[in-house]
């Protein structure tokens, strides 16, 4: 077993922390971050939370998992923090100045891997106000293919989650990776997922948002040739959460598929935003690329933007985008309502009806019996 | 008593005035025809008794099954017996047809102090009228009217009818947009739910139809008001004459 990666993880430290003090925490004068203010984050004064792992199950074959600090340090200056850029993102510099301990996932090549990785972060805070920057490197083999799941929840009083994921998949890798955020009604949460795939791979994420007061997810995604890359997003907010949704999608070189369909439920003075950017370079040729945002409005008082942004460079290529923004079909809830259905339940089975489609999508099984609860609680809490 | 009794029934939209004074009274077993020129106000009676919101009732009063019918929401109208097959069935995606029929059928069992009907009798249910109306099983797992052709969204209405047993049916233009076909087996299964116990209200623009759903009576409404009412006879008058007749007796009057 070789030594810790004590040197590199220290200089990356130095190099993050003092990126940040220049960065500073971003304003709403940033593009980025027009309509998102993180104010609220920027002068509430966290404490470190007491990281705690709370076990492992058995790893199937073909997995690895290890804390960072324990793994090869060749791999770890290989990967860790050469895709998610420090350089430009403050919350990832932030992460990477901080994070306490991660973990390194390896997928060997070739396996198939059946059961899902399952990473569990629980935040609980009483008393002050904690920060957590989770930071998890997941390295997946040439031919492999897994299942990764986030999930992120909380109780308590205020905190702050600042995750970085980041998935280097070799060629003909499939990777699923879904994200379920249920964090606490006061709770912070910023993350960052970068993904970097090689040749003919096919990763799919599927985000899906439900809590916390302030929340920031950034997917940037750079695909080689041939690959297919399919991101799924699912939010739901009420009261006065925010959530803002950026994805990029970098089609770096030629044949490459993007599909992008990201819905959302907006209820109560809620606010949404959603950004997707997509990248066409020049060599790129035969991107196709479609993206799709709609948004369910169920509140004169919620208020959602969207913007697509297509940067394309090449010129045979296939990029479509749409956003909607509606409410509830009257005419569809006098028909439930006309066979005897009530007012109520007309309307939270159009709104669920709406989600269907992003629902449907998801392949664990478990995940999806545990969405459907979380849609039907959710809206029985927003609704009369 | 009567099933269902209007009286002096005045409906507008968005400030105009459609029914200018309804009187129609409805007994249990009866099939009623209300035929009319287009914009005479036949839908308009149909939705108005469905309970839409777009019409206000502005005079009058429906006593369905000896209560006050305008006082009561859609749902409730629907668990109390009363069904319409719309005009343009509406297209719910992301919503089953299987799953909307059980939560419509629960819900109205529920208000008449039934317990849920069990997945297994549900289900035989279901197979059982689908085949009356000659539909295809495939379309239970189909979201509701989505992608469906015109005449199967007609005969979606009357098989979700043929579930639902309600007291009173109405039917808002059934018959059109459909081929002859497709006209065949809606008229089939209407007949088929006939009872003593049911009455009907057919609108229709046609006569066409009234050659297979063959009314005890036959209204016809024209701007807003019933100018005749007759047996099944009356019909095959305006068949042969139109409604030009019908229109010029109510400028004279």
């Amino acid at each position: 077993m070789t030594a810790a990666p004590t040197n590199f993880l220290e200089h990356l430290r130095e190099d993050a922390t003092r990126r940040f003090s220049e960065l500073g925490y971003p304003t709403t004068h940033d593009e980025d971050w027009r309509f998102t203010s993180v104010a609220p984050i920027a002068r509430t004064t966290f404490v470190p939370a007491v990281s705690k792992r709370t076990g492992q199950e058995a790893c199937p074959t073909g997995v690895e998992i290890c804390k960072l600090s324990e793994a090869q340090p060749e791999l770890i200056e290989a990967h860790l923090a050469r895709y998610a850029s420090y350089q430009t993102n403050a919350f990832v510099a932030l992460n990477t100045a901080n994070f306490q301990d991660g973990l390194l996932i390896r997928i060997a090549k070739g396996a198939v891997i059946e059961d899902p990785i399952h990473l569990v972060f629980e935040s609980s805070a009483n008393g002050q106000p904690t920060v957590a920057h989770p930071r998890t490197l997941i390295l997946a083999g040439p031919d492999s293919q897994a299942t990764i799941l986030e999930t992120y929840s909380g109780s308590g009083g205020a905190y702050f989650t600042n995750a970085v994921t980041e998935i280097v998949a070799g060629d003909h890798a499939v990777i699923d990776h879904y994200k379920l955020q249920t964090e606490s009604a006061r709770a912070f949460h910023v993350s960052t997922l970068q993904v970097q795939v090689g040749r003919d791979t096919n990763f799919r994420s599927h985000s899906l948002s439900f809590g916390g007061a302030l929340v920031r997810n950034d997917i940037n995604a750079v695909l080689s040739q041939g690959c297919e890359c399919t991101l799924n997003g699912l939010y739901l907010v009420a009261g006065e959460q925010h959530i803002d949704n950026h994805t990029c999608i970098d089609h770096a070189q030629p044949h490459a598929a993007s599909h992008e369909l990201y819905k959302g439920i907006l209820d109560g003075k809620s606010s949404a935003v959603f950004s997707g950017k997509i990248l066409v370079r020049k060599d790129a040729q035969k991107t196709d690329a479609k993206q799709t945002n709609k948004n369910l409005v169920l509140s004169e008082d919620a208020v959602i933007n969207t913007k697509p942004e297509l940067q394309i460079l090449a010129d045979d290529v296939r990029c479509t985008h749409g956003a909607t923004i509606g409410q509830l079909d009257p005419e569809g809830i006098f028909y439930l309502q006309s066979r005897g259905i009530g007012l109520a339940d007309a309307r939270n089975l159009l709104i669920f009806a709406f989600a269907r489609d992003i629902v449907d999508r998801i392949k664990v099984a478990s995940l999806r019996e545990q969405l459907e609860q979380i849609l039907l609680e959710k809206l029985h809490g927003t609704r009369p | 008593m009567s099933l269902l009794e209007i009286k002096n029934l005045h409906a507008n939209v968005a400030g105009r005035e459609i029914l200018k004074g309804i009187d129609l009274s409805i007994n249990a077993g009866e099939v009623h025809a209300i035929m009319g020129p287009n914009g005479s106000g036949k839908s308009t009676l149909a939705q108005v008794l469905s309970g839409r919101d777009l019409y206000q009732v502005t005079a009058g009063e429906v006593v369905y099954d000896g209560k006050d019918l305008l006082e009561m929401p859609p749902e409730d109208r629907a668990r109390e017996g009363i069904f319409m097959a719309f005009q343009y069935p509406v297209e719910i995606p992301g919503v089953s047809n299987l799953y909307f029929l059980k939560a419509a059928l629960n819900a109205i069992r529920k208000h008449q102090g039934l317990s849920d009907l069990d997945a297994m009798d549900f289900l035989a249910l279901v197979k059982e009228r689908m085949a009356l109306m000659e539909m295809d099983q495939s379309l239970l797992n189909r979201a509701v009217n989505s992608g469906f052709s015109g005449g199967e969204k007609k005969r979606n209405e009357i098989f979700q009818m043929a579930v639902l047993e309600p007291k009173l049916a109405i039917l808002d233009e059934t018959d059109s947009g459909l081929d002859i076909d497709a006209l065949k087996i809606v008229a089939n299964g209407v007949n088929a739910l006939r009872s003593a116990a049911r009455a009907m209200i057919v609108v229709t623009h046609y006569q066409r139809l009234l050659n297979y759903i063959v009314p005890d009576f036959v209204h016809v409404l024209a701007e807003g008001r019933i100018v005749r009412s007759g047996g099944k006879e009356l019909a095959l008058e305006l068949e042969e004459s139109g409604y030009v007749g019908i229109e010029e007796t109510v400028e004279s009057a």
